[in-house]
């Protein structure tokens, strides 16, 4: 190695290429050739390019079935289904762990104590076992009512008309997501600074203005990317409810393929709709963030397509 | 002599078993420039977060105007005031902090406008023209829809004052409101508090510009240990001195 130096740097002394230029400006800077970075990035393209091929050729994917159901009514009808579990079990979920996450923190070791106990419990049961539990609710409890505790009822129901199927699986999938919503939002709202609190109780703000004007816009920031993650494990999450018959996508396409024995094509036409899914919201989350991130950077960057129309503005100039 | 404005009156305050503030009295009276000087860990930061009862005393009592802080009394009981009464008696007592503490989420003028339409009840287009014309006070009215980080420290600072006075209130705190800046920056800042000062606002400041101290105060106060040491006017305070923690402590600032 050193020997190789010493006779590389011995060649250019000997017979120099070119006069060592005076002015820095004609100094041509030459960049490192990476030959391994080269050689790995083309295994990889051969590699994914025999896998796209396979997609391609190989019958056993069945391309002509997934076209036939990816749009068919039965299936965009459970797509429906699992966004609107989805979004229940979101917006309720996250409803409920603001509360939870407002509760532990209080100065109140009754509801402080009872927040951490409910994380801790939903935290530690599967929530496909949840479901099963939800679902057999009616075992548990016949009649749901309304009165005096341990008193007198004064109105109840049957708890298996109030609650029907799809109602069980929003619960489940609510009361387990609100136990991971509490700790993020827990989180986020610890991340923001403690004089902005300070600050907003000098200026005799109301209580319950500050956490809403003060502290949760500025908890979003720490709150979004892991709501995002949660979200969108909600969604693919949401494929556990076909233990309960519930027409959701997963189910359905169980129920198609037990029927017609096409089981890859099928799977194939849940995975397409789940990655779109996740796509929009992926794309949904990177807006919501960035309209939270408003103040906090001095010059907000451009949006991908702000900057694909910048480049093209400044190509046309060029 | 004018009323007094701001009364303590034997202030002890513990952080667990450290005494910050071990009976403080102290009276302002209204249209008066109080700077508070001491070396750090004096409690003169507490001292100032005592009157408007971000911190609660473990005795003593404060009142600003003849009404107490944070406690009503009837008989010889103290009762404890709920939030709510505590925040609208705050919104009669500007502070101003040494970080600033502007809400970095909203603009300048949104950050004016947020306490006395959320607090007092104001309309939104009175209190935005109140805020623009205090943003004018400051120098800063072009300011009015930039971000809290768009701006240097010391407009963030003359923002925070201006935010302060937008309730209109009857004193106002300073904690150290030139600790965090450049050097070339703190002259702007002085300015905004001096100009205050020349229009009869009741002013507690806490610092460590004597220089500041020795030109707006009316009285100057020098804390050591948690107590009052020395006050009186500047010029007894700062060139002659009584005590000789109050000497020694000014040797190693002037």
């Amino acid at each position: 190695m050193s020997s190789d130096t010493r006779s590389m740097s011995g060649d250019t002394l000997q017979e120099p290429a070119t006069k060592p230029a005076d002015d820095p400006a004609e100094l041509k800077v030459v960049p490192t050739r990476h030959y391994a970075r080269w050689a790995a990035g083309v295994a990889v393209i051969v590699l994914v390019a025999q896998f796209a091929h396979g997609l391609a050729t190989n019958p056993v994917w069945e391309w002509n079935v997934f076209r036939d159901y990816v749009f068919s009514e039965t299936i965009v009808q459970a797509v429906w289904v699992t966004l609107q579990l989805t979004a229940y079990a979101t917006v309720l979920g996250f409803l409920l762990g603001t509360v939870l996450a407002f509760m532990r923190m209080s100065r109140s070791p009754v509801l402080s104590t009872v927040a951490w106990a409910y994380v801790w419990i939903f935290r530690s049961i599967p929530m496909i076992v949840q479901l099963v539990f939800w679902f057999n609710l009616s075992a548990l409890y016949k009649e749901l009512g309304v009165g005096i505790p341990f008193g007198p009822v004064f109105w109840s129901v049957d708890s298996n008309s109030l609650i029907g199927t799809i109602g069980a699986a929003i619960i489940g999938l609510t009361l387990h997501q609100a136990a991971y919503a509490a700790e993020i939002v827990r989180g986020g709202v610890l991340s923001v600074d403690h004089g902005q609190l300070e600050a907003a109780a000098a200026l005799g703000i109301p209580r319950l203005r500050q956490i809403r004007r003060i502290v949760l816009p500025q908890a979003m920031r720490a709150i979004l990317p892991t709501a995002g993650n949660e979200i969108i494990g909600l969604l693919k999450g949401t494929s556990v409810v076909y233990v309960m018959s519930i027409g959701e996508l997963f189910y359905q396409v169980q129920v198609i393929y037990g029927r017609n024995g096409r089981v890859i094509p099928l799977l194939l036409v849940a995975t397409a709709w789940y990655v779109v899914l996740t796509s929009l919201l992926s794309v949904a989350q990177y807006y919501v963030e960035r309209r939270y991130a408003r103040g906090a950077d001095r010059t907000p960057p451009p949006t991908p397509l702000q900057r694909v129309r910048q480049r093209f503005v400044t190509k046309e100039n060029s | 002599m004018s009323a007094v404005m701001v009364d303590v009156h034997g202030v002890h305050k513990s952080f667990g078993p450290l005494e910050v503030l071990r009976g403080v009295d102290l009276s302002v009276r209204a249209g008066e420039v109080t700077v508070i000087l001491g070396p750090s860990g004096s409690g003169k930061s507490t001292l100032l977060r005592t009157i408007n009862h971000l911190e609660k005393v473990n005795r003593g009592w404060v009142s600003i105007d003849g009404e107490l802080i944070g406690y009503r009394r009837s008989g010889n009981k103290l009762h404890e005031l709920k939030e709510k009464d505590v925040l609208k008696q705050r919104t009669n007592i500007g502070f101003v902090f040494q970080n600033f503490n502007l809400f970095p989420h909203l603009t300048v003028l949104e950050n004016l406008v947020e306490a006395p339409v959320s607090a007092l009840r104001r309309p939104r287009k009175e209190a935005e023209d109140t805020a623009r014309r205090l943003l004018e006070l400051v120098g800063l009215a072009d300011k009015a829809d930039a971000y809290p980080r768009q701006l240097s420290g010391g407009q963030q600072q003359r923002v925070a004052i201006a935010r302060a006075l937008a309730l209109e209130p009857k004193v106002l705190l300073f904690d150290e409101p030139t600790s965090a800046l450049d050097p070339e920056l703190v002259g702007e800042v002085l300015d905004v508090i001096k100009d205050l000062a020349s229009t009869g606002t009741t002013m507690i400041v806490v610092t460590h510009e004597i220089g500041f101290a020795r030109e707006v105060a009316d009285t100057v106060v020098f804390m050591d240990g948690g107590v009052v040491v020395e006050q009186g006017p500047p010029a007894a305070v700062l060139d002659h001195p009584r005590q000789e923690r109050t000497r020694a402590f000014l040797s190693k600032v002037l």
